[in-house]
């Protein structure tokens, strides 16, 4: 029987989590950029508070830039400042960034491979009430696509101020996708986090649950549920979509001979499917995508909407049945 | 033509709605459906040709809300015109509910674009003035859009484009508060002079007192009468109006009263005193 990794140093998520929204861990992760890197330069589009920029204004107000409402701007502009020698971090909701912009990340700044970072915040159905026109569900794909693009899906705060303060020495353009509610903490500052490397939380061989984001934890709760049924699940945190570790997915396809994957995004094109073109070309096995099921969402408290758009361990659990039988 | 009398007794009861819905949903943006409410009721109760038995009716004036997270505002005006029963108001940013955090124009009687992504209603406005004058039709397009939104990109293109086509269909309004969520929006993307600034991009302004409701109404008849260019009418407003501890910060831009004591003294400032909840409860007489 499988289990938690020791070496994974991960908190005691059985006994309790802490909620904290991961775009604290962006906030961090930016001031302490800002502490100690003079390249680093925070855009903002009017969103500073929500998206933490703000922790950046009041205290290194030098280093904050305020563009307004002007996202296709600002990226550009971004852009602009990169190649003098500057490290922009673009921080907006995703759907603004991503979506609105998506033609000046691809162009000027990822075929130009110009240096900057990208903050989507706001990132999953979880943003709740303020409904579908906040809800970002098509970035994983959208980012995805760019070549040169690097796209880090952050599973808690910690961790998305490791993310945050890595792509500050990284060069090339790198999309970072967090969101707004608390989500468990379930990584520590000992837990290991190398961007372009999935992290095997759980040892298991009869499936492999491959998530990111926050469903990492929905992942884990889900592996001890199957456990109590003598289903051993190995659990992987997918972080970094692109550039996708492809030995560590084939290694698991080939030895769980299932894979059930589970994001906060469309089922269409995001981890679920740069998975399946992992599996598909090298090691074919029975697969299922946990994700929203190609429809918009609505407005609704974060937990409601998680449950009612099938994003929950019990959603996981249903689609790991379903591929068991497929694997007989 | 409703009395100004009347249409101010209409506005106060608006923002108690407002206040009411947004201390019921737990969330949502108070700053800006209170700087909106005159724009509003004059253009729902004196200007606008409408029916909400029948929101599609071919003959409609349209209206959008570029400026798409004041829909507590709309909501209840729509509401109070009688395109859905006021309890609905209640329901707002719930599971299930029709009245979506952000307008959708597949769930709300009386919405017609989904907007909430700001810089795109003048465009959605422009193009549908475009339609109809393209098939001779009379009807009017009526576009509300935030000043902080106009720091968008797009909205200078649509302003372009009205211009270039001389949609004199179309009405914007530009609900001019000075302030965004950053702060003043002289500090954070200065905008002035706006008004000189569409005078340049060859529209018709009207500078009016954004709560003045015979000044405003009188701006809608002076677009009426204009031909060959697209009008924009600078509203000048007070974010927050009504509700002394909202009126110009920037904070309450996206914050609701909470239930209980801060939203009675909303409800307080615009003088109504009953427990908020008895607000919701009866379907007393809308305007009693
Ligand atoms: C494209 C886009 N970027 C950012 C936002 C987030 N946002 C919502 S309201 C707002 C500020 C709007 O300010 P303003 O237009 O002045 O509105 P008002 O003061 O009338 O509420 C921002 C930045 C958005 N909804 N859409
Ligand atoms: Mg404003």
């Amino acid at each position: 029987m499988g289990g938690i990794r020791e070496d994974m140093h991960l908190a005691d998520y059985r006994k309790g989590v802490d909620m904290v929204p991961s775009r604290d861990g962006y906030g961090h992760g930016l001031l302490w950029l800002c502490e100690h890197d003079d390249r680093v330069v925070v855009c903002d589009a009017d969103l500073a508070k929500s998206t933490r920029t703000i922790w950046v204004r009041d205290k290194f107000p030098e280093k904050h830039v305020d563009f307004g409402i002007s996202e296709q701007d600002m990226l550009a502009e971004a852009g602009g400042m990169s190649r003098t020698g500057l490290v922009p971090f673009v921080t907006t909701y995703g759907v603004f960034v991503a979506g609105r912009a998506w033609d000046q990340v691809r162009t000027s700044i990822c075929y130009g491979d110009l240096n900057v970072k990208i903050g989507g915040a706001h990132g999953g159905i979880s943003v709740g009430p303020d409904g579908p026109t906040h809800q970002s569900l098509e970035e994983i794909p959208l980012m995805r696509v760019l070549p040169g693009m690097t796209l880090v899906v952050p599973t808690d705060a910690p961790e998305c101020q490791k993310a945050t303060i890595w792509a500050a020495s990284h060069e090339g353009p790198v999309y970072l996708r967090f969101g707004r509610e608390g989500v468990p903490v379930i990584t520590t500052e000992e837990t290991p986090f190398t961007v372009g490397r999935a992290e095997v939380y759980r040892d298991g061989d009869d499936v492999a649950i491959i998530a990111c984001g926050p469903l990492v934890y929905e992942a884990l709760v889900a592996a001890d549920t199957l456990a109590k049924e003598g289903i051993d699940a190995r659990v992987i945190n997918c972080h970094t979509i692109k550039p996708m570790d492809v030995d560590t997915v084939v290694t698991a396809a080939r030895e769980c001979g299932a894979v059930v994957t589970a994001e906060e995004a469309q089922v269409y094109g995001g981890l679920g499917g740069a998975i399946a073109e992992v599996i598909c070309q090298h090691c074919p096995v029975p697969m299922r995508i946990v994700g929203i099921e190609d429809t918009f969402g609505e407005s609704g408290s974060p937990r409601e909407l998680l449950d009612r758009y099938g994003m929950n361990s019990g959603n996981i659990i249903a689609k790991v049945k379903e591929v068991l039988k497929m694997k007989k | 033509m409703v009395e100004t009398k009347e249409l101010e007794e209409i506005s106060r009861k608006i923002r108690r709605d407002i206040m009411v819905m947004l201390a019921e949903a737990g969330s949502g943006h108070s700053g800006g459906s209170l700087s909106a409410v005159e724009v509003l009721v004059s253009l729902f109760w004196n200007i606008l040709k409408h029916d909400p038995e029948n929101p599609a009716w071919e003959e409609r004036d349209w209206f959008v809300l570029s400026k798409g997270h004041a829909c507590p505002v709309l909501y209840a005006v729509l509401a109070a015109r009688g395109y859905f029963p006021r309890e609905t108001l209640w329901t707002l940013r719930k599971l299930d509910s029709i009245l979506q955090g952000h307008p959708h124009r597949l769930k709300t009687p009386g919405v017609e674009f989904s907007t909430g992504s700001l810089g795109q209603g003048l465009s959605l406005a422009t193009g549908a003035a475009m339609g109809l004058k393209r098939q001779g039709k009379p009807n009017s397009v009526f576009v509300l859009t935030g000043d902080g939104e106009q720091t968008e990109g797009a909205i200078w293109e649509a302003g372009m484009t009205a211009a270039h086509y001389r949609l004199d269909n179309l009405c914007a309004v530009c609900d001019r508060n000075y302030l965004m969520i950053d702060g003043n929006t002289e500090e954070v993307m200065g905008l002035d002079p706006l008004p000189d600034k569409w005078r340049a991009f060859k529209w018709h302004v009207i500078e009016v007192d954004g709560h003045d409701l015979r000044q405003l109404t009188y701006a809608y008849q002076r677009f009426i009468l204009e031909k060959k260019r697209p009008t924009m009418i600078i509203a000048n407003t007070i974010k927050g109006r009504g509700v002394s501890f909202m009126e110009n910060q920037a904070d309450w831009h996206g914050a609701a009263p909470k239930k209980g004591e801060q939203v009675q003294q909303a409800l307080a400032d615009l003088g109504f005193t009953a427990p908020w909840e008895e607000y919701m409860k009866h379907d007393f007489d809308w305007l009693g």
